[in-house]
């Protein structure tokens, strides 16, 4: 009987050489993001402002979270501090006449609601991002919900 | 006493006349010299004690303390006040040591217990300047609150702001904060350093216990013309 490993063994060889084939084969036509070879310095892309529009921006589907109309920069969002919840936190928020977080944030993975901010919530860049008019790397054909329909 | 050194022991009279009276017999050459001397003396020590003053007045002197440049000197280099669009630097003393001449002074007095920490070693790991933070952040928002943040006022004048330039959201608020008598640091805290642990209550704390400090501050307060009265009543 023949041991397996070398069916395996040769299988895997074989599959290398056609691999290897291939990508010599479809070298010559591969585009990827960055047109410039890869031994010269690329140009640095353009620099694209932050777009703050004083009344923000709409959602694009129902479950989107909001967009940050405003820059962020030198807020800090730490272990010990959050300071987005200067403003976005009840009763922080009515001072500055800033949206309140979302009450399903004050509500941890178990469901027990909290006065302070869930930590599954704390970090609020992972969801809520500020935006620039930059021009999409790749073309897409996106739509918001509303014209999709 | 004149008496007791009229009277001398060797009946001779005392150090004090004996000083008085070589004082006043002197030529009026002399008196050119001691004059001339005097004047040349003056310069020299003026323009030394203010030289060391400003020596110690910049951002090199500041970090040459390794607590300095490895705590607060590195959190201040990812703000807007080191870099930013038009080049225009603040540095440590730009906010921190008054310009005026007296207040500045009176700052530099009470640096000396800044130094008496650097040599105590208080903060000399980044574990024990975290350990201290809040004490220092606390004195240095009760001096910027009581002071109608001066030293942000040096750059920063309420006058020269253009609040129709700003953000939409920055305008409204720099606005109702004009009206309500608020001052820079009751919004702008942690802008150039890394804040202390819970930091609006910390804050709102030290506002509360704004008045209860002991007689150096006070003294302090008195010399800063920081006016506490203000600052406790103002509008949250």
């Amino acid at each position: 009987m023949m041991p397996r490993p070398l069916i395996s063994n040769v299988l895997a060889a074989a599959a290398l050489v056609a691999g290897l084939t291939l990508a010599a084969i479809s070298h010559a036509q591969v585009k990827g993001l960055r047109e410039t070879p890869l031994t010269e310095v690329a140009p640095a892309p353009e620099v694209v402002k932050q777009s703050t529009p004083a009344d923000g921006f709409g959602r694009a589907y129902r479950q989107q979270p909001p967009l940050i109309p405003h820059k962020t920069d030198g807020y800090q969002v730490a272990v010990d501090n959050n300071q987005c919840m200067t403003c976005h936190d009840w009763p922080g928020n009515t001072r500055v006449n800033a949206p309140k977080i979302s009450e399903t944030h004050y509500v941890d993975r178990q469901g027990v609601r909290l006065d302070k901010v869930a930590g599954t919530r704390y970090f609020c860049l992972q969801c809520h991002v500020p935006q620039a008019d930059a021009k999409p790397l790749v073309g897409n054909s996106f739509q918001n919900a509303t014209q999709a329909k | 006493m004149t008496q007791a050194n009229e009277t001398g022991p060797v009946g001779r009279p005392g150090l004090f006349v004996r000083l008085w009276r070589w004082f006043f017999s002197q030529s009026k050459r002399a008196w050119g010299v001691i004059a001339a001397t005097a004047f040349a003396l003056g310069i020299v020590f003026w323009g030394g004690f203010n030289w060391a003053m400003e020596a110690t007045n910049t951002e090199a002197f500041c970090i040459s303390c390794h607590e300095m440049k490895d705590n607060v000197f590195a959190e201040y280099r990812n703000t807007v006040h080191y870099s930013n669009k038009t080049g225009v630097r603040a540095t440590c003393p730009d906010c921190h040591v008054p310009k005026e001449w007296g207040h500045k002074v009176v700052r530099k007095i009470q640096a000396s217990n800044e130094l008496l920490h650097k040599a105590l070693g208080t903060i000399d790991t980044k574990e024990k300047f975290d350990g201290h933070r809040l004490t220092m952040s606390r004195s240095v928002w009760r001096a910027m609150k009581t002071t109608d943040s001066r030293e942000c006022r040096n750059c920063h004048d309420f006058k020269s702001m253009d609040l129709s330039l700003q953000e939409s959201r920055a305008s409204r608020l720099h606005q109702s904060a004009l009206n309500e008598g608020k001052t820079c640091i009751d919004c702008h805290q942690g802008i150039a350093h890394k804040l202390p642990p819970k930091a609006v209550e910390a804050y709102n704390d030290m506002l509360d216990t704004i008045d209860k400090v002991g007689l150096t501050q006070r003294i302090v307060d008195y010399l800063q013309d920081a006016d506490v009265e203000k600052a406790k009543t103002a509008k949250r």
